[in-house]
């Protein structure tokens, strides 16, 4: 039934399609070629005035961005590349400084130290030989006195064991000759 | 023809070929030059077409490209390299011909694809006037370039003397071929790739007749998806074939002596 309706509207269409291909239906062609022109102008109108300049500027435009960026992106990286320099140049410098003052540190210590040292070695040396002036003369007093006990000791004695008889003299050079030796 | 295929398959309905008619939209049967037909109207889709994706797509003129302007760029970049790469910078003032070119036969062949369309570029007659309009552009440019000398085109001064002469008639005959194998190209990749879909899709109602038809029918849908595939394929190259020719012969014109 469908087929019938089409087939009843196509009428003259079928007249033509008897031919088998509508492509060789010349009556068709005019209308083909006169709409094909049309259409092509018109496409041919929107390109070249519309379409195609604004494309182009678009890529033109991106282009010069990219090529400026890249050439800001270059300069930077060789700023950069100077203030690492710059940077290396401070730090060295900075280490230099650096182990100059630890140096000169050092140097300064060690001086005071060895002064202090060498202030404290005398002092020691005045106290030691003060010690030893004293220490002599409490051996001096000791040996002194060690002589006085044992002649005051013989002369009692001596006066004990022979009473009236004692030579305080020679007691005292005896006890003498005694302590020498 | 068709009834008598009609009357073979019992009830199947072959008529590969009614989607190539051209009728008037507007009721009538007389198409007459003026006439807007099917014709005019997806000869109209592919200009709209063509117009959103370049003139809309485009209208922000983003330094980082949307989808579809990006789309368009690519499309202008990939003609662009192409005229460039073989007819070299004097040919760029073609560019935007042969962009027009390109366009619509790429625009009039996916269109054709959609289902129920009508395929324009599947004509010989707009095919034809296409190629024409490549054979006399490329003749009368490579006349009023060169004068007498484009006509050393033909005279192959790399071969050996005496073969001169038949080489030059040989080179002659092919020139002259050039627009008819240009046109035919194109249009009857386009008519039998439908035609061929056509005859699968009549076929794919078979599972309701008769049945064979639980064989046939997924079968020729099967077919069906695989041609449309190969279609996508054909109606990008076969657009391609034809810009890249156009800009062949425009070489030819340019440069005659290679």
């Amino acid at each position: 039934m469908a087929t019938e309706a089409t087939e009843g509207a196509h009428g003259a269409a079928e007249a033509t399609a008897a031919v088998g291909m509508p492509q060789l239906d010349f009556s068709t062609f005019p209308n083909q070629i006169f709409w094909l022109v049309v259409t092509l102008v018109v496409i041919y109108l929107i390109l070249s005035r519309v379409a195609l300049p604004r494309i182009a500027s678009v890529l033109t435009d991106r282009q010069g961005t990219i090529a400026n960026d890249i050439a800001a992106a270059e300069e930077l990286k060789l700023k950069a590349q100077e203030a690492e320099k710059a940077y290396e140049q401070a730090l060295a410098d900075a280490r230099a400084e650096a182990s100059r003052i630890a140096a000169e540190t050092r140097a300064e210590i060690g001086a005071q130290l060895d002064e202090a040292k060498a202030k404290a070695d005398a002092e020691i040396a005045a106290r030691a030989a003060e010690s030893q002036k004293r220490i002599e003369e409490i051996r001096a007093g000791a040996a002194d006195a060690v002589a006085e006990v044992a002649r005051d000791t013989a002369s009692e004695l001596v006066a004990l064991l022979t009473p009236g008889k004692g030579d305080a003299q020679a007691v005292s050079a005896a006890v003498a000759a005694r302590l020498k030796g | 023809m068709a009834t008598e295929e009609h009357g073979a398959e019992g009830g199947l309905v072959f008529h590969p070929m009614d989607q190539f008619l051209v009728k008037p939209l507007f009721g009538g049967h007389e198409v007459a030059w003026y006439t807007i037909t099917n014709v005019t109207l997806w000869m109209a889709l592919a200009v709209v077409c063509i117009a959103l994706l370049f003139v809309m797509g485009t209208r922000r003129r983003a330094l980082v490209p949307s989808r579809t302007q990006s789309v368009a760029e690519l499309a202008y970049g990939f003609i662009y390299k192409m005229v460039e790469d073989i007819t070299g910078k004097d040919g760029l003032r073609y560019f935007p011909y042969i962009m027009t070119l390109f366009l619509f036969i790429v625009f009039s062949n996916f269109l054709g694809l959609l289902p129920l369309a009508f395929t324009t570029t599947s004509h010989i007659a707009v095919t034809a006037v296409l190629a024409m309009g490549v054979f006399l552009t490329v003749t009368i440019l490579g006349f009023v370039k060169n004068g007498p000398g484009f006509l050393s085109l033909f005279w192959v001064s790399a071969a050996p003397l005496p073969i001169r002469p038949v080489l030059a008639v040989i080179e002659l005959i092919s020139y002259f071929a050039r627009p008819v194998s240009h046109s035919i190209r194109l249009a009857g990749n386009m008519m039998a790739g439908h035609a061929v879909i056509k005859v699968f899709a009549a076929f794919a109602p078979l599972v309701l007749m008769s049945g064979i038809g639980v064989l046939v029918t997924p079968l020729s849908i099967l077919a069906i998806t695989a041609m449309y595939g190969l279609e996508i394929l054909v109606a990008f190259i076969q657009a391609y074939v034809f810009t890249i020719l156009t800009c062949v012969y425009l070489k030819d014109a340019l440069h005659p002596h290679h």
